[in-house]
């Protein structure tokens, strides 16, 4: 049987991924971002993903204004970086996971999520600097991906509660497929941001950090959050947050958060990034689980060690 | 057609990318993506108003694109995520964009950003009528942006 066995969320800032495509990352100012993902990238190797169930939103890449599919699953069996106005990112194809894709949208339609299926899709940077972050930059993926495209762009984008519900949906149907396969949901996006008109520049991090709270402990409380409080409090484009619930939702109702960062600004966007797994199933590495305030610490420092050998 | 007002028009600076602007914006939209094709940019580069006519659009919406006008290209229909590829096409980031959008010199945006960003505070609701309201409105924001000034009588006309 296969099984959900952790949530990641990051953000998928375009110039993050600019900064890995022109070998930015050492300088300081990216330095900041990406040395938070340092752990993350460990911690991806030991829990070591069949598939990874990528939610994300495509920035006019793959879909223009002639269609807006409110969600879109990729059923490809691989799906090319996207030309984006300056020749698509030097990344490997992202596979696909065609069988498993097949079976989500059979199961999640008839529980009454009417989702668009997707045969061929350009990915964009929505979907590959997350890969990047959690990955690093390896010659090929080390795991098929199935995209999940949420409009977040046209408003209105599905409701909190929507997105939370058919993350209930997806780990339903991963959960009927047979084949043992350790899956990892990946909710990407936001943190705090505006990038249009004269607000542009928002942050609000009183807010995000709230949000993460409320995303391991209380995810019930996010999913009723109307959307006029993501824009007003996070910025008009902050309510791409939404689709962090389409991936809390297929995670347990109780969680252990392994691993958070966040930082301002990368580029225009506050970025945030945390690390659930079900409570008492860990996805990686040895040992019992570090519980209450001392969790993160306990994470970094195992981390460290970890490093270290 | 009067525009319809929504709670969100009450955001200040903000203009949301509603199914009204999309299909008021189809155009603005389909032209940016355009873009996207570097035969395109050339065509576009090489006579910028002929090329418009390709896309049937408002004269206010060309005068818009002319002029590089991107907070009157939203208020227009046009989408962030599809005038940046005009952006690109000028050679602009995301960032340039958002700071010729606030009315901000690129080195002041740059420095807001380093400094956390634009606080929330003061910048929640026209109206003044939000559940949360700024303990101190303060009037930082709108002076540093003339642009916001502007758009608030425009975004009534709709």
């Amino acid at each position: 049987m296969a099984r959900i066995i952790a949530g990641v969320t990051s953000s998928h800032v375009p110039a993050i991924g600019a900064a890995i495509d022109n070998h930015q990352t050492e300088e300081p100012y990216w330095k900041r971002v990406f040395s938070g993902f340092e752990r993350s990238k460990e911690w991806m190797r030991q829990a070591k993903p069949d598939v990874v169930i990528l939610i994300y939103n495509d920035h006019a890449s793959a879909f223009s204004v002639e269609m807006v599919p409110t969600f879109a699953l990729g059923c490809a069996a691989e799906f090319p970086p996207a030309d984006e106005g300056w020749g698509p990112r030097p990344v490997p194809v992202v596979k696909g996971h065609p069988e498993l894709a097949a079976h989500i949208a059979q199961s999640v339609i008839l529980d009454e999520f009417d989702i668009t299926v997707v045969n061929k899709m350009e990915v964009d940077h929505g979907l590959t600097v997350p890969m990047n972050l959690l990955f690093g930059s390896p010659k090929e993926w080390p795991c098929p991906v199935i995209p999940l495209a949420v409009n977040v762009v046209l408003y209105p984008p599905p409701t909190g509660h929507r997105c939370f519900m058919l993350g209930r949906a997806i780990r339903k149907a991963v959960q009927s497929y047979p084949e043992d396969l350790r899956v990892v949901v990946f909710g990407t996006g936001g943190m705090s941001h505006q990038i249009s008109g004269p607000r542009a520049g928002l942050i609000n991090s009183k807010f995000d950090k709230a949000f993460l709270d409320n995303l391991s402990k209380n995810p019930q409380k996010l999913a009723r959050m109307p959307h006029l409080e993501y824009m007003r409090e996070a910025g008009a484009e902050g309510i791409e947050m939404v689709m962090w619930l389409v991936m809390r939702g297929a995670l347990d109702d109780k969680v252990d958060e392994i691993y958070r960062f966040y930082t301002v600004p990368a580029s225009n966007t506050a970025v945030g990034h945390i690390i659930l797994e079900p409570r008492g199933k860990k996805a990686a590495g040895k040992g019992k689980k570090p519980a209450g305030k001392m969790k993160r610490a306990a994470a970094r420092a195992k981390s460290e060690v970890r490093r270290s050998k | 057609m009067a525009r319809e007002q929504h709670d969100y028009d009450d955001i200040p600076g903000t203009f949301v990318f509603d199914q009204e602007r999309s299909r008021q914006g189809f155009g603005i939209n389909m032209f940016c993506m355009s873009l996207m094709k570097d035969e395109n940019r050339k065509a576009f580069k090489a006579n910028e108003p002929e090329y418009l006519k390709k896309f049937n659009l408002t004269p206010a919406q060309a005068d818009a694109i002319l002029k590089r006008d991107y907070n009157r290209m939203l208020e227009l229909g046009g989408n962030i995520y599809f005038t940046a590829k005009l952006g690109a096409t000028d050679g602009h980031s995301f960032r340039h964009l958002a700071a010729v959008m606030t009315g901000s010199t690129q080195d002041d945006y740059a420095n807001m950003m380093l400094a956390g960003g634009r606080s929330v505070e003061g910048n929640r609701s026209r109206s003044g009528k939000d559940a949360k309201p700024a303990k101190k409105p303060t009037k930082k924001a709108k002076a540093k942006s003339k642009t916001k000034a502007r758009a608030k009588p425009r975004s009534k006309r709709g």
